[in-house]
């Protein structure tokens, strides 16, 4: 195959020297890089307008195209005339049908939090890892011949371009090409892919690159279609009557391949991990499937239209014997239009590396959820309480993503970039097929149960690699020339391309009859004979009633065993991060009609966590997570009783009695929240009336005495001066105490009045330091600070705003009990507001304590070091509340953290409001 | 706990969108029926010229089916936010509730 591309070079000369075909190919990966840096950091500042848009989507979804499409299409029509035009129809049959099963398959995504066809398939049975272990096994195979396709074919149409020159230095070594095209692969996909675990596995950053080179793909095709049809002959017409003339002029449709091939492309649309990836698991908006319906098939449209003209014309004018493959590139080049050439050369390379980067995502999710994370969960059955998952997450997923891209070069390599590699893509489609049984029966079947699916999955890709996968790599290499004849140990009826003795078909189409048909039998009959296990009995209904509302499947019964929710927060915060936990925890209280950070583990909380949970590490391995914590997860009699149909139609008939329900039990939660409060500050005004009334009189009691003494006269003037001090001192003491309780009352009545002004963070946290370091002067206390987050000017009034965090920072100094104490101040800027933890290294607020602290005379210990009379929080949360912020207790730092957020600009009107 | 059984006829509008519903179902059915039926014209059969004949015969088909896609598109979209599904629709019974 080479050499007939290097006669066809010989021929053209070429315009392009080699070193400026590399340097424009870096100036292309360097601008992908960047509109993808872009797209990302819009994205993080919530502006998503675009990029969540349903052209996006539509784009995104031509990964279907990749370099075997683009460039083998013309080869597939010179050889075999319109039946290219199969690969492009499926698809188009299943998008204009999207109602049946796309808009199905993209809200169970949706609903379920899917990351990937593995992670769908083994949350419908019952989040059955043993399931998403066998379709990983069966992507990664069919998968890693297809990336290797794709980096032959950047490899060899760089070698097109190569000119004839001694210094073409990447031609000396072909490999050398693959190796850097797959490495600057996997580091874009590493930068890109993995940035974070975010929710619902969503990459914007990398649809947007995909959404780019979709255009200059489509870009590239037309405009040497264009050429072909309006620059090499004289329009529609003429192209007409030279098809006549060709040799393909008479095509051959085969009634077996047509609707096969047909069959396969609309089955691979659907089950290839990437295309599940875009079209499922990036979707922003299921609205955006009614626009891809028609658009997307659209841009087939584009991409085939000009695919027989230029197989024609490049038949005519090229030398016989020229490779068709590359009729793409070496035909613009024999014109000798080098740019034409190298427009069509990037729309190649960019089909080749979009696939490779979204193929090698979903791969790589696909093996940290459902193999690297089972084996970790099973070696150290405690890391999902300690040890850093989010981290560990990550790690393996960069580490998968350089698995198979390893995996695909090593195939180039080894199979030499053999011709044997153009037929990989069909091969690669008809191994996913086997997916699609298992899928469609899964969400339309209530019956589908795990050991069918197991063995559908099994017995079809076992199928496969013995009539089509292994044979693919040729006679005598993996299976021996005499197998192929007689059958193994001479049945003859096992032949691999002769399966029950049909002959006289095919090779690929017998192979995807056979296995489909096998495959669709097992999981059948499997189905019907065993009996699904409560887990998947309730997924069955909620992935086939996925359109009937959450209602009526109701969440799966966590609701025997007890967590407390502190520990699910800190699991949740080591995958999915403090910040969106912390939120996702308060949104999750406040629906429940509590305050703070830590919801009631209700079984609704846990199983919503649960599908959170799910979006990034997968549904078999959240679930497996959460029992760890939680116990095993029950199924009641009530919760099977409520899928059976007409429980669930009686609950539809009592669903406003229940949503009273839910509110009489919110209020009345929130009544027993309020009396606990309002009880234990009764016993804390108790104690503080004696308190206070013993912080009075021991100052008044001195006084007294030595007022008494003093005016008893006849005492030296150094005893006067002594005693007097006394005195003094301790009317001060009484001073400050009425102080901070005038202050307080003033703060209350909101009838305090604010300087508000512009000030710097850093500075006022700076003010706060220095003024509160002469409390606990001994302890040498550790401060970390990031002093770039804190520069932001905060529209406050700086001397009350100093006051809190003096206040925070001598609470740290005081009670933070750590050998070695370290308060971490860290300030962040969202959306209009500003947040500023503190957060030291002691042994935190007991949780019992922790709904008190902010009440007025809450002290928690009795024999507290400094004596103050616990007015310092509750000032501090009426200053706060004066500047239109909140200040919270922060659960699941491991310390005392305090969290205070604040308006960026506090207009006057605010403060009002606020008080 | 007895139920009202679903209603017999349906509004207009009701009416409509049941059968918008319809035809976004039918339209493979019918692309499936035009793309496999140049099978019965058997070009292999015959050594006539056909592939420029049949060619414009299957991009005019794959043309009328986006069309008729993007027609029905903007009616889908705004029913499919609107309501469930026409799974529980009252004519059409829920499936395969075990």
């Amino acid at each position: 195959m080479r050499t007939l591309t290097r006669t066809s070079r010989l021929k053209a000369t070429p315009e392009m020297p080699f070193n400026l075909l590399v340097l424009s190919c870096l100036t292309y990966v360097a601008f992908l890089f960047l509109v993808a840096f872009v797209a990302e950091r819009r994205s993080s500042r919530g502006m998503q307008g675009f990029l969540r848009s349903p052209l996006i989507y539509t784009l995104s979804l031509s990964i279907y195209c990749t370099a075997w499409t683009f460039y083998g299409a013309v080869g597939y029509a010179a050889r075999s005339g319109l039946e290219f035009v199969t690969i492009y129809l499926g698809p188009t049959l299943v998008f204009v049908g999207w109602w049946w099963v796309l808009r199905k398959l993209v809200r169970i995504g949706r609903q379920q939090r899917v990351t990937s066809i593995a992670d769908l398939i083994s949350a419908r049975f019952g989040k059955s890892n043993l399931l998403g272990v066998i379709v990983t096994i069966i992507a990664v195979v069919a998968a890693t011949p297809y990336i290797a396709l794709q980096l032959q074919s950047v490899t060899l149409s760089f070698s097109v371009f190569a000119s004839g020159t001694p210094e073409g230095w990447a031609m000396q070594d072909p490999a050398s090409t693959g190796i850097w095209v797959a490495a600057g692969l996997a580091l874009f996909t590493i930068l890109f892919g993995t940035r974070n675990l975010d929710a619902n596995e969503q990459h914007h950053g990398i649809v947007m690159a995909i959404a780019v080179e979709a255009i200059v793909k489509l870009v590239a095709l037309l405009a040497v279609g264009v050429f072909v049809v309006w620059g090499l002959a004289d329009g529609p017409a003429d192209i007409m009557s030279r098809i006549d003339a060709s040799p393909i002029a008479d095509w051959d449709l085969q009634p077996g391949r047509w609707t096969g091939l047909i069959f396969l492309s609309a089955a691979a649309v659907i089950c290839l991990p990437r295309m599940f990836q875009v079209m499922v698991v990036e979707n922003a908006d299921e609205s955006h499937l009614a626009r891809a319906s028609w658009a997307f098939p659209a841009y087939l449209f584009g991409m085939s239209l000009f695919i027989v003209p230029i197989a024609v014309v490049g038949l005519e004018r090229l030398p016989v014997g020229s490779n068709p493959d590359m009729f793409l590139l070496t035909l613009p080049l024999a014109e000798g239009q080098g740019a034409l050439a190298m427009l069509a050369f990037l729309g190649g390379f960019s089909s080749a590396t979009s696939m490779v980067i979204v193929e090698s995502i979903a791969l790589a999710t696909m093996l940290s959820n459902h193999v690297v994370m089972p084996v970790l969960l099973r070696l150290r059955p405690t890391s999902a309480q300690r040890g850093d998952l989010r981290w560990l997450v990550l790690l393996a997923r960069r580490l998968s993503i350089g698995a198979v891209l390893a995996l695909g070069y090593a195939y180039y390599r080894l199979s030499g970039g053999s011709e044997a590699l153009a037929a990989i893509g069909l091969i690669a489609f008809a191994g996913m097929a086997q997916v699609l049984p298992a899928m469609l029966g899964g969400i339309y079947w209530r019956g589908a149960t795990k050991t069918g699916a197991a063995a559908g999955l099994l017995v079809g890709s076992a199928v496969w690699a013995y009539a089509l996968f292994l044979p693919s790599f040729g006679p005598g290499a993996v299976i021996s020339v005499e197998m192929f004849a007689q059958g193994p140990f001479g049945f003859g009826w096992l032949r691999p391309q002769a399966l029950f003795g049909v002959t006289g078909m095919d090779p690929l189409i017998h192979a995807v009859f056979w296995s489909l048909a096998l495959n669709t039998a097992a999981f059948l009959i499997g189905s019907i004979l065993t009996f699904p296990d409560p887990v998947e009995r309730m997924q069955s209904a909620a992935f086939v009633n996925a359109f009937d509302g959450e209602a009526r499947t109701g969440p799966l019964g966590w609701t025997r065993g007890q967590a407390e929710p502190e520990a699910l927060l800190i699991m949740a915060q080591r995958i999915m991060g403090d910040d969106a936990a912390l939120s996702f925890f308060e949104i999750e209280a406040v629906a429940q009609g509590k305050q703070g950070y830590l919801p009631d583990p209700t079984p609704d909380f846990v199983a919503s966590l649960e599908r959170k949970l799910a979006g990034s590490v997968g549904a078999a391995t959240a679930h497996a997570m959460i029992s760890q914590l939680f116990g095993r997860a029950t199924v009641t009699v009530e919760d099977l009783l409520a899928v059976a149909n007409e429980t669930a139609q009686i609950m539809e008939y009592s669903a406003r009695l229940e949503s009273q329900q839910d509110e009489l039990s919110r209020s009345a939660r929130q009544l027993r929240d309020l009396n606990e409060r309002l009880t234990q500050l009764s016993v804390q005004k108790d104690s503080f009336l004696s308190q206070i009334s013993h912080e009075l009189r021991t100052p008044m009691t001195s006084i007294l005495a030595f007022s008494e003494i003093m005016t008893e006269g006849d005492l030296p003037a150094v005893q006067v001066a002594a005693y007097g001090r006394i005195i003094h001192e301790e009317a001060t003491r009484l001073t400050r105490l009425l102080d901070d309780l005038l202050d307080l009352t003033v703060l209350e009545n909101g009838s305090v009045q604010l300087n508000l002004g512009l000030a710097n963070l850093g500075q006022m946290i700076d003010r706060a330091l220095a003024a509160s370091c002469h409390i606990r002067p001994d302890r040498s206390f550790e401060i970390e600070r990031n002093p770039a987050q804190e520069e932001v000017f905060l529209k406050t009034d700086a001397d009350r705003l100093v006051q809190v965090f003096i206040n925070l920072m001598s609470n740290a100094r005081k009670y933070c009990d750590a050998g070695e104490p370290i308060l971490r101040i860290a300030a962040r800027q969202k959306g209009g507001r500003v947040t500023v933890d503190f957060i030291d290294n002691g042994s935190g607020i007991p949780k019992d304590s922790q709904a008190v602290i902010f009440e007025k005379f809450a002290r928690l210990s009795n024999d507290s070091p400094s004596g103050g009379a616990g007015l310092g929080l509750a000032i501090c949360r009426e200053v706060v509340t004066n500047l239109g912020g909140t200040i919270t207790y922060l659960p699941g730092q491991r310390g005392a953290a305090f969290r205070v957020t604040l308006p960026l600009r506090l207009e006057k009107r605010e403060t009002v409001g606020a008080a | 706990m007895t139920r009202p059984g679903p209603p017999l006829f349906l509004a207009k509008s009701g009416y409509r969108r049941r059968r918008l519903h319809d035809a976004a179902r039918l339209v493979p059915v019918f692309g499936i029926f035009l793309i496999f039926l140049p099978i019965l014209w058997g070009p292999a059969d015959t050594a006539a010229r056909d592939t420029a004949r049949d060619g414009l015969y299957l991009f005019g088909v794959w043309a009328g089916l986006i069309l008729l896609a993007a027609g029905l598109a903007p009616g889908l979209r705004r029913t499919s936010s609107l309501e469930s599904d026409a799974d529980s629709d009252p004519d059409e019974p829920a499936e395969g509730n075990a």
